[in-house]
């Protein structure tokens, strides 16, 4: 049984359960009303409108479960950097479950903050950016599964979003102009030059992502996530690819804009980068997003090279697939909180300079193994 | 992109402090820089003229929050001058190791800002951990932790606690060790090599002629060190090398700093093996006479110097403070232009701003 079953059946329970009471309802009223009660609970009965709602109930169940895992990601981030820094992290709020619970209640406290718009922001861009953010990145959800039963579908047979990887990074690529508008909208020299920061490093660290991720679809032979995902039952993608790995875990790096790449909010130099105007929950949100980017980074590089949801069968699927988006989390906490943060054309140097020429050469290597026809 | 000025301060992580750095920037690149200090200005020399010399003590550690105990020493060194009181051998090879212990503090707190400047926070973490161990001797030594109000006029205010001789050498041992763990650390990250190497480079010729002081001038190639060159309590009998690097650039400033400490750590280990027995203290007059006093000594972050006036009652006429952060931020002009905005944190972040005493 997959997803899509699990709440097809769900909601036709549901729906079974009301039109019981409505046809009971529709038997008591007089002729032509009885007609038309009967043909709405028949229309809610319909296969259509069921497996609409089904997949909407799937949206939200995945929206869910990523939701708990970010909460998870942020606590680990906190818990491991405490770790490192020698301090315990967080302890008091949700003390029996390893303070797990002070996400909760710094979220409570942004909640309740002012949302303060500057005076001279422009207003639109202001109050769309952080839209863009949060709803682009959240749409890269719906494309990655956790497993091929695991995830948004929308037949019984579906294995997941035909051309999922390209949704995926497209999904990706939309936040840096959103980034740009939120730098330009508030009206902050800082923020300018955040936005701008973020505009040439997405620009120039895209290509080298993308062409990574190109000689894995070559070798997989399709673009959706279970085709990427099955062509690794023998071999994982990092192990043939092993350049294109590195090269790609350094480009999501600056994508998601962790320590080393951190520069559009680099703290030192820029306040907060193009975050700096945004106050209350708006920035709480920014954050969240940050950490649910980091969570679908690392779920990419599980699924395109480290065999996603694939390995020893007494552990499900998508359980696989979490364990392996943690410790590549976890992994680049590491690197984050024990790196120093580079230049800007130091930047652009490595990716223009140093990645682009690799992942052009692990494009090759896949084109070679894939014509040598060795997958 | 046009150019623009932008105001990294009063208020900006960059700044240690409340100072302002006007940087003019064409795109990312600076092409002109501005240093405004001024926000803390408390009126210490003239809050000084209405003081008596002993209540003076105190204000004087409040120079400086990173090396307070340097400038209450400083002050006692210039008032001691004016005075003519020779100060007991124990007191002064208690005041080398103080110092010394307050420098590797200062250098500590030095390498923790400039690690987080650099986004490095484990840096910060680590730095600040072991600073607190140089806290904590001074802290059994004084009393307190930040400032100290150690020195007296014509010596110090304790002898050491029990066990103080024994602890300061584990420290330093201790020291020792970690100063290797930074180097891996710090110098074995690429990406802090690159931020660092080549990166506001001050010439030779630019230091001296502004009027830098302190592990920036060291860095830019010239041996200066006031405890080598003019001596003062008991240097002279200890065995140490004043630290100098050729390049002129920040990762030059970082080296000679890493040393610094070790060194320091050496002069603890030395004045602390020869410390004889004896008077810590000898009492000072009520009243100085009239003249004047200098005092000069090497601050963890320059030459600081204190120019005193006595005119015959219980209060100076007059104190000068040479504060050697406000001499060097003089250079920042000098140092930035060209280089990136990021590189203003890497640039600005070595030459340790302490407002306090540029400001005074």
């Amino acid at each position: 049984m997959n997803l899509y079953e699990f709440s097809y059946g769900i909601i036709h329970w549901l729906v079974d359960l009301v039109n019981h009471l409505w046809y009971w309802l529709g038997s008591w009223l007089p002729g032509g009303l009885g007609d038309f009660f009967d043909d709405v609970g028949n229309f809610a009965a319909s296969h259509s409108n069921i497996s609409v709602f089904a997949i909407v109930l799937e949206a939200i169940i995945m929206f869910v479960i990523i939701l708990v895992n970010v909460l998870n990601f942020i606590w680990i981030d906190r818990k491991f950097m405490g770790r490192m820094f020698d301090f315990y992290g967080p302890y008091y709020v949700g003390y029996r479950i390893g303070g797990w619970l002070q996400n909760l209640a710094d979220g409570m406290k942004l909640f309740v903050k002012e949302i303060i718009v500057p005076a001279k922001a422009d207003r639109f861009g202001y109050l769309l950016a952080p839209v863009i953010f949060v709803g682009s990145s959240i749409a890269i959800l719906a494309a990655i599964p956790l497993s091929p039963k695991f995830a948004i579908l929308t037949s019984p047979t579906d294995t997941g979003v035909p051309a999922g990887v390209l949704f995926a990074f497209a999904m990706f690529a939309i936040a840096p102009f959103s980034i740009l508008v939120a730098g330009w909208a508030s009206n902050n020299k800082y923020t300018l030059i955040g936005g701008m920061r973020s505009a040439a490093q997405m620009m120039s660290y895209e290509i080298p992502l993308l062409l990574c991720v190109a000689s894995v679809v070559v070798l997989a032979g399709g673009f959706s996530f279970f085709e990427v995902v099955e062509a690794q039952r023998t071999v994982w993608f990092a192990i043939p690819l092993v350049i294109g790995f590195v090269v790609f875990i350094i480009c999501m790096f600056a994508e998601v804009e962790v320590q080393p790449f951190d520069l559009p909010e680099a703290e030192a130099e820029l306040v907060e980068g193009w975050t700096t105007e945004y106050s209350g929950m708006r920035f709480g949100l920014f954050m969240m997003t940050s950490y649910l980017r980091g969570y679908c980074a690392g779920a990419l590089i599980t699924a395109l090279f480290l065999g996603g949801w694939i390995g020893p069968s007494f552990i499900p699927g998508p359980i696989w697939f979490l364990i392996k988006a943690y410790i590549v989390f976890v992994i680049v906490e590491w690197a984050r909180w024990s790196l120093p943060r580079v230049r800007i054309d130091q930047l652009l140097n490595i990716g223009w300079k140093r990645l682009m020429p690799l992942a052009i050469v692990n494009l090759m290597i896949a084109v070679a193994l894939k014509s040598l026809g060795w997958f | 992109m046009a150019e623009m000025w932008i105001n990294m301060g009063p208020q900006h992580p960059m700044t240690h402090g409340l100072w302002n750095l006007r940087i003019k920037v064409d795109g990312e690149t600076i092409t002109d820089a501005e240093p405004e200090v001024g926000y803390l200005h408390r009126g210490i020399e003239k809050i000084c003229e209405n003081r008596t010399y002993t209540q003076i003590l105190p204000i004087a550690d409040r120079l400086c929050y990173g090396a307070s105990l340097s400038w209450n020493h400083l002050y006692c060194r210039t008032v001691e001058d004016l005075m003519g009181i020779e100060v007991p051998e124990r007191a002064q090879y208690l005041r080398v190791a103080a110092l010394e212990m307050q420098r590797i503090a200062s250098h500590l707190m030095w390498l923790a800002a400039y690690a987080a400047d650099l986004g490095m926070m484990i840096g910060f973490i680590y730095a600040m951990r072991d600073r607190e161990i140089f806290i904590d001797l001074l802290q059994s030594l004084t009393g307190s932790r930040i400032t100290y109000n150690f020195c007296r006029i014509g010596g110090v205010a304790h002898d050491v606690p029990p066990d103080f001789e024994r602890d300061s050498l584990r420290a330093c041992d201790y020291m020792e060790k970690k100063i290797r763990e930074y180097y891996d650390l710090y110098e074995g990250s690429k990406v802090f090599m690159m931020r660092n190497v080549g990166v506001g480079v001050l010439t030779k010729e630019d230091a001296m002629n502004l009027g830098v002081t302190g592990p920036p001038l060291r860095a830019s190639g010239v041996r200066y060190d006031l405890r080598k060159d003019m001596p003062y309590e008991s240097y002279p009998e200890i065995d140490f090398q004043p630290i100098t690097h050729p390049d002129g650039d920040c990762y030059a400033r970082y080296c000679v700093r890493m040393e610094e400490m070790l060194e320091s750590c050496k002069i603890i280990r030395q004045a602390l093996q020869r410390m004889p027995k004896g008077k810590w203290r000898v009492l000072a007059p009520r009243n100085a006479p009239i003249g004047t006093g200098l005092g000069r000594v090497e601050d963890p972050r320059g030459e600081g110097m204190m120019y005193v006036v006595g005119d015959g009652t219980d209060r100076p006429y007059r104190l000068k403070i040479r504060s050697p952060i406000f001499v060097t931020v003089s250079a920042a002009k000098r140092m930035l232009v060209g280089y990136k905005v990021a590189d203003v944190v890497a640039i600005m972040g070595g030459l340790d701003m302490c407002i306090g005493e540029a400001d005074r």
